[in-house]
């Protein structure tokens, strides 16, 4: 991976919420037509880290580095430009409500882009048969499935042809097919079109079908990033117990720490 | 604790109010600013948000201000007639119509039937993810979502307080005619001789910061909106309470600059 062009490079990212720190200086570099997937349990701050990535949220220390930019200090412009160059997957989909399926893939060309409303058709057309769905552009998003919402969402995302595409839980509430034609549609986009892929997810079935890395975050910290190979057999106990899904071990499904009995009987001292 | 609870609420009011002004203003540089950037206000969007929030309210400020006007002639009529100068009713509901009823009760009315529709709608968009979908696309939200609301109501509310006014005075029409014995062409008349252009103006002029205050609270609220669909009910509810009060208070102040300022 290291001979390849780095796209993104996010260097002692910290981002604290009130008081509590929920990213402790992440680094991170993203290589040219990788998959790389981040994953970790709820809470652990990946979520918060692609937010960081799409510049949606600024960081309190650190640089997040794209396209030879560091977007945490870009203003709104050079944001704007920097967003034409990647695409967004929401855990939703999050498409408008309020346009059709065609509208809602053509809206970034319509706005960004001076086309013809026939090349615009066109593109609408191309970008739906990549994600299996031809013939749907005339549907409201409320008369989708959730699989099919987040495929137009996809298309969506692709509609620019953006170098680097982020996947918030792209297979979160997808039924076991659903998942694996998620899953595809990343590799191939990967592959075919030599698109960056950023995926955050803890759907481990779908981790080891499509990372060529792997990023795994605990508590705002990096533990390891390594190949799926790599982390597969990691020493670390805390990988071991989330890619087996083990209920013991050491991360604790207590938030709470074990002054239990002190807790107890709090109101009784008082 | 007293004290403590009231710093919190006027540090946030203070935060809230900041953050109001702020979208004010993104909203008035998108409108100036934008075309020049080659980034105007949505056309589609814009006329989307006139008919719904023009055309749409004409039936309930239809009915709202007609019954106001027969209320405001009856109620009036009962203390004019213990002086034998029933034919002023006319013109005390021409008068309070344009100047106060008219503008107030029309805002009132669209505050919650347009404001609490805004606040609801870009609420949802923001639970859902979609405010920040338009993000990602290179797409501002107060430009491409708050923009074409704003200037539909800024442009709207004044013409259906001119609809509302009319439809008010009909109504104290209707009673002086049937009820008290007015003949139509004196009632006209005397609606006219006691209107000046500076009550219709004023009441205009309320009327249009009104609609700045619905559709700047209605977005801020729904922007600034988290939490599900608890948050989306908590937001709309806040967003019409607010938009009362301040349009009441606003209403005070303008009343105060129009007709007791000293010049």
């Amino acid at each position: 991976m290291s001979d390849k062009e780095i796209v993104i490079s996010v260097r002692n990212l910290t981002r604290n919420f009130g008081e509590r720190r929920i990213l402790n200086g992440i680094n991170l570099e993203i290589c040219q037509g990788e998959t790389l997937v981040i994953m970790g349990g709820s809470g652990c701050g990946k979520s918060t880290l692609l937010r960081h990535l799409i510049g949606s949220m600024k960081p309190d220390s650190g640089e997040v580095w794209m396209f030879g930019q560091d977007i945490a200090k870009a203003n709104e412009d050079e944001l704007d430009q920097i967003r034409k160059k990647f695409g967004m997957l929401f855990q939703s989909g999050a498409l408008f409500d309020s346009m059709t399926v065609g509208e809602n893939i053509a809206l970034p060309l319509r706005e960004h882009a001076k086309l013809d409303e026939d090349i615009i058709s066109i593109i609408i057309k191309m970008k739906l048969e990549l994600v299996g769905l031809r013939g749907f552009e005339n549907l409201m998003p409320s008369q989708l499935s959730g699989g099919m919402k987040k495929r137009v969402g996809l298309a969506r995302a692709l509609v620019m042809d953006p170098k680097i595409i982020f996947y918030d839980e792209p297979t979160a509430g997808l039924d076991p097919v659903m998942t694996g034609v998620v899953d595809k549609l990343t590799i191939d986009l990967t592959r075919k079109l030599n698109i960056t892929s950023v995926v955050v997810t803890h759907d481990m079935g779908s981790v080891f079908r499509i990372a060529d890395r792997i990023v795994m975050l605990h508590q705002g910290n990096v533990l390891q990033i390594g190949t799926p190979d790599e982390i597969k057999h990691s020493k670390n106990p805390i990988i071991q117990q989330f890619i087996t899904g083990a209920a013991e071990g050491p991360i604790s499904f207590m938030q709470t720490g074990d002054n239990y009995l002190e807790h107890l009987t709090s109101k009784i001292k008082e | 604790m007293i004290l403590e609870s009231l710093g919190k609420t006027t540090l946030s009011v203070i935060k809230q109010t900041r953050e109001v002004f702020l979208l004010l203003g993104q909203s008035l540089y998108w409108f100036f600013v934008g075309p020049f950037k080659k980034k105007p206000v949505s056309r589609k969007g814009f006329f989307a948000q006139t008919v719904f929030a023009g055309v749409e309210s004409l039936a309930i400020v239809f009915f709202v201000d007609f019954f106001i006007g027969m209320v405001l002639a009856m109620q009036s009529a009962y203390q004019l007639q213990q002086l034998g100068a029933t034919i002023y009713v006319a013109a005390l509901v021409g008068v309070s119509m344009t100047r106060e009823i008219g503008p107030v009760l029309t805002s009132l009315v669209i505050a919650g039937r347009v404001g609490a529709a805004i606040t609801a709608e870009l609420a949802t968009m923001k639970v859902t993810e979609q405010v920040e979908a338009l993000e990602t696309l290179s797409l501002n939200p107060v430009r491409y979502l708050v923009v074409p609301r704003f200037l539909a109501l800024l442009l709207m509310l004044p013409c259906l307080v001119i609809v509302g006014d009319l439809i008010g005075m009909f109504g104290g029409f209707v009673v002086g005619v049937t009820q008290l014995h007015l003949t139509p062409g004196l009632y006209f008349d005397t609606t006219i001789n006691f209107l000046t252009i500076k009550d219709i103006m004023t009441g205009l002029l309320k009327s249009a910061v009104f609609s700045i205050i619905i559709t700047m609270i209605a977005c801020h609220q729904g922007l600034s909106t988290e939490g599900g669909a608890e948050g989306v009910g908590r937001s709309t509810t806040r967003s019409v309470v607010t938009s009362f009060i301040l349009i009441i208070i606003a209403d005070a102040i303008l009343t105060a600059l129009f007709y007791f300022a000293k010049t």
